[in-house]
């Protein structure tokens, strides 16, 4: 029992990892309609960015809230920059520049800061606490708790604010948007830009966990796609507790189911994707969307 | 009809020059009255780039070389490609180095699957292929691979090692492991498994593996813990070895924790995942880490500094993958030297398979490289070390695989 509810609670702490990348995965996808490819590796950058304030003796909050800021225009930039000349190209061709941007960051990074991992303080306690004979970590939970703020945010952010609302007209329907007077370019460039704040986040809660280097995020992003995946690419909420529940249920496979063992934890995560878009492309919490042909 | 006889003649004159050098160039291609070509792969990109600063340490020490006049009098022209970890790319590259840059051998491509697919190749076009920059068994074999040669101790000699020393001083052993799922961890596995012998199958509690791209290892931590296993046999890359030192300690899990050699670096692995947590580790060595205190004043290490300050200043003096890089760069340059004026690809393959006792600045003390026409494991001693909370303490006599 003791082993049981010990692996519930680690699957829930990286579950939480997964679950803060999916929740700018879909954020991004909310506000322009594509996929981000190059998400953790953007990150992962920013976390760089963080990591060399601190080094620098900014004080954590501080270097964190810069952190922020730049992700934000650093977001922006690439949307007007990058992404705006390949705006009306089909699909692929906005697939085949995330991955270039992908490989870009994790090349730049790694001949800025090098390959070899780095510790990333964490603003919560060091000391794990324990209740019975579970340990927890006062980092997972903080960060669990970081990631739910920064949902709820989303949350009224979208649902509540002219520039949310704006934000997702923009991206459903660019055309209607536009005769309403919102001006659709800047709100896709503003979706990059919240979205790499939020990654911004994401990569400074995990840092402490998995340790910064270039290619922290790689593994990730599978997960990441997969808890997306599961709670529905137009849900935020359910993209968090997509990656929970993908967190939970690959330690509970990998521990007691034999033959899966933790060989093949990675293949639950790419399984669970497969199903969920053959059974309910949508996901748990997606709405379908409907396209008029 | 006269034109073409024309263009067959300028032809024949354009060729004529390199049909009569050819035959002279073929008995030791890419050596000439000054130079010595050398191919290398190394993957200064892709997921593995954090091994490519030891292709660039190489090629900075053979630019000290150069400057200080060469081997023999000949320069050493190192040509080294990016393959990004990519076997098929390796092969690309190699084929590239033999045929058309014509070196007169390869040396230190790196990793275990790129080697691997590179193996055949050049035992069949019979270059040889020296010092191979992976712990993988099968780099000494002789008898049927005659032009490939190891150098660092093999994964299953440091497993031996740690089996012996857990049969030795663990009364109640119940061991738990952690090892990545590939060639790599299974070697380490093998070793320790073939070391305890008989008792393997009763003093292993669980094994637990993981792959490259797992984000965490929190979970098999947990599992390994409950196994009830009282010593750690802990086979991860740096990336995963601080996690797993740091996740035990938090979790409260004390065993005897044995540290493979991969991720031993002070400030690569132990400090980020705390020192306090690193306590007690213990580890099998054979290079001096550049980031132990004890070897601050070490003439070697003193020497490798200023190499490192002259001639690689972007490398990071923390690396011991520059350290590495170093040494294997010296090994390579006595095997040179003994060649004297003969740098044929036999008696490279020969010389290099006649090492004697060669003691190498930043080798640990009392560790040789030593290789014969049938032992092609240029170094096979390991020490024991154990980490005091600031530096890796030796203890324990200097292993040798070799005396089996």
């Amino acid at each position: 029992m003791e082993i049981f509810v010990q692996q519930v609670v680690s699957g829930l702490a990286t579950g939480g990892i997964y679950g803060s990348v999916a929740l700018a995965l879909v954020m991004i996808y909310q506000a322009t309609d594509v996929v981000n490819f190059a998400q953790g590796e953007m990150a992962m950058f920013s976390t760089y960015l963080a990591w060399s304030m601190l080094n620098a003796g900014v004080p954590y909050w501080a270097a964190f809230f810069a952190t922020l800021a730049v992700a934000f225009v650093g977001g922006l930039l690439i949307e007007r920059v990058v992404i705006r000349p390949v705006e009306n190209a089909p699909v692929l061709t906005v697939v085949i520049v995330c991955i270039g941007l992908l490989v870009i960051f994790n090349s730049v990074a790694g001949w800025l800061y090098s390959y070899i991992q780095k510790p990333f303080p964490s603003p919560f306690p060091e000391k794990p606490f324990k209740i019975g004979d579970v340990f927890f970590g006062a980092h997972d939970l903080g960060a669990l708790g970081v990631t739910l703020l920064v949902l709820l945010f989303l949350y009224v952010f979208f649902r509540y604010t002219t520039l949310g609302l704006a934000m997702r007209a923009a991206a459903q329907n660019p055309v209607s948007s536009r005769l309403c007077g919102i001006r659709v370019g800047w709100m896709l460039a503003l979706g990059w830009g919240f979205a790499a704040l939020v990654g911004a986040v994401a990569g400074m809660m995990i840092a402490p966990i998995v340790f910064l280097d270039p290619n922290m995020m790689s593994g990730i992003l599978i997960y990441a796609f997969a808890s997306a995946t599961l709670g529905g690419f137009t849900s935020p909420g359910g993209a968090v507790l997509g990656g929970l529940i993908v967190g939970v249920v690959e330690n509970l496979v990998g521990t007691y189911v034999r033959f899966i063992g933790t060989e093949l934890k990675l293949t639950v995560a790419l399984a669970m994707i497969l199903i969920v878009l053959l059974v309910r492309p949508s996901g748990l919490f997606g709405r379908a969307t409907v396209h008029r042909v | 009809m006269k034109r073409s006889s024309l263009v067959a003649l300028a032809l024949i004159g354009a060729l004529g020059p390199l049909l009569v050098a050819g035959p002279a160039a073929a008995q030791s291609p890419g050596v000439t009255p000054t130079e010595v070509k050398i191919g290398n792969t190394n993957p200064y990109s892709g997921p593995a780039s954090a091994y490519g600063t030891i292709g660039k340490a190489l090629a900075a020490y053979f630019t000290k070389v150069n400057a200080e006049g060469g081997v023999n009098g000949r320069k050493i022209d190192f040509v080294t490609l990016d393959d990004g970890y990519s076997p098929p790319k390796t092969v690309e590259m190699v084929r590239r180095l033999v045929e058309q840059d014509q070196v007169a051998f390869v040396f230190q491509t790196l990793g275990t699957p790129t080697n691997s697919a590179i193996h055949k190749y050049l035992n069949q076009a019979k270059v040889p292929h020296l010092f191979v920059a992976t712990g993988a068994t099968k780099w000494g074999d002789p008898q049927h691979f005659p032009w490939t040669m190891g150098w660092q101790p093999t994964y299953q000699t440091e497993g031996h090692i740690y089996a012996q020393y857990v049969l030795r001083n663990v009364p109640n052993a119940k061991i738990g492991i952690l090892y990545q799922n590939d060639d790599y961890g299974k070697d380490y596995v093998k070793g320790i498994k073939d070391g305890l012998g008989e008792a393997a199958k009763k003093l292993i509690a669980l094994e637990q593996s993981y792959e490259v791209t797992d984000p965490t290892i929190d979970s098999q931590i947990v599992n390994l813990k409950n196994s009830g296993a009282n010593v750690f046999y802990n086979v991860t890359i740096p990336k995963f070895a601080v996690q797993a030192i740091k996740k035990a300690h938090d979790i409260g899990w004390k065993p005897l924790h044995l540290l493979n050699n991969v991720s031993a670096s002070v400030d690569v692995v132990l400090r980020p995942a705390g020192l306090e947590a690193s306590k007690d580790l213990i580890t099998a060595l054979y290079l001096k880490d550049p980031t132990d205190p004890q070897w601050r004043n070490d003439a070697g290490m003193k020497d490798w500094l200023v190499f490192m300050q002259k001639y690689y200043p972007d490398g990071n003096t923390k690396d011991a993958f520059n350290v590495y890089a170093y040494t294997v760069a010296q090994g390579l340059v006595h095997v040179l030297k003994q060649c004297g004026k003969d740098l044929s690809r036999e008696n490279i393959m020969r010389q290099a398979a006649s090492i004697k006792d060669l003691a190498l600045p930043l080798l640990l003390p009392g560790i040789k490289v030593n290789t014969s026409p049938t032992d092609f494991y240029p170094i096979e001693q390991e020490q024991l070390a154990k980490f005091d909370g600031e530096r890796w303490v030796l203890f324990g006599e200097v292993y040798d695989a070799g005396k089996k």
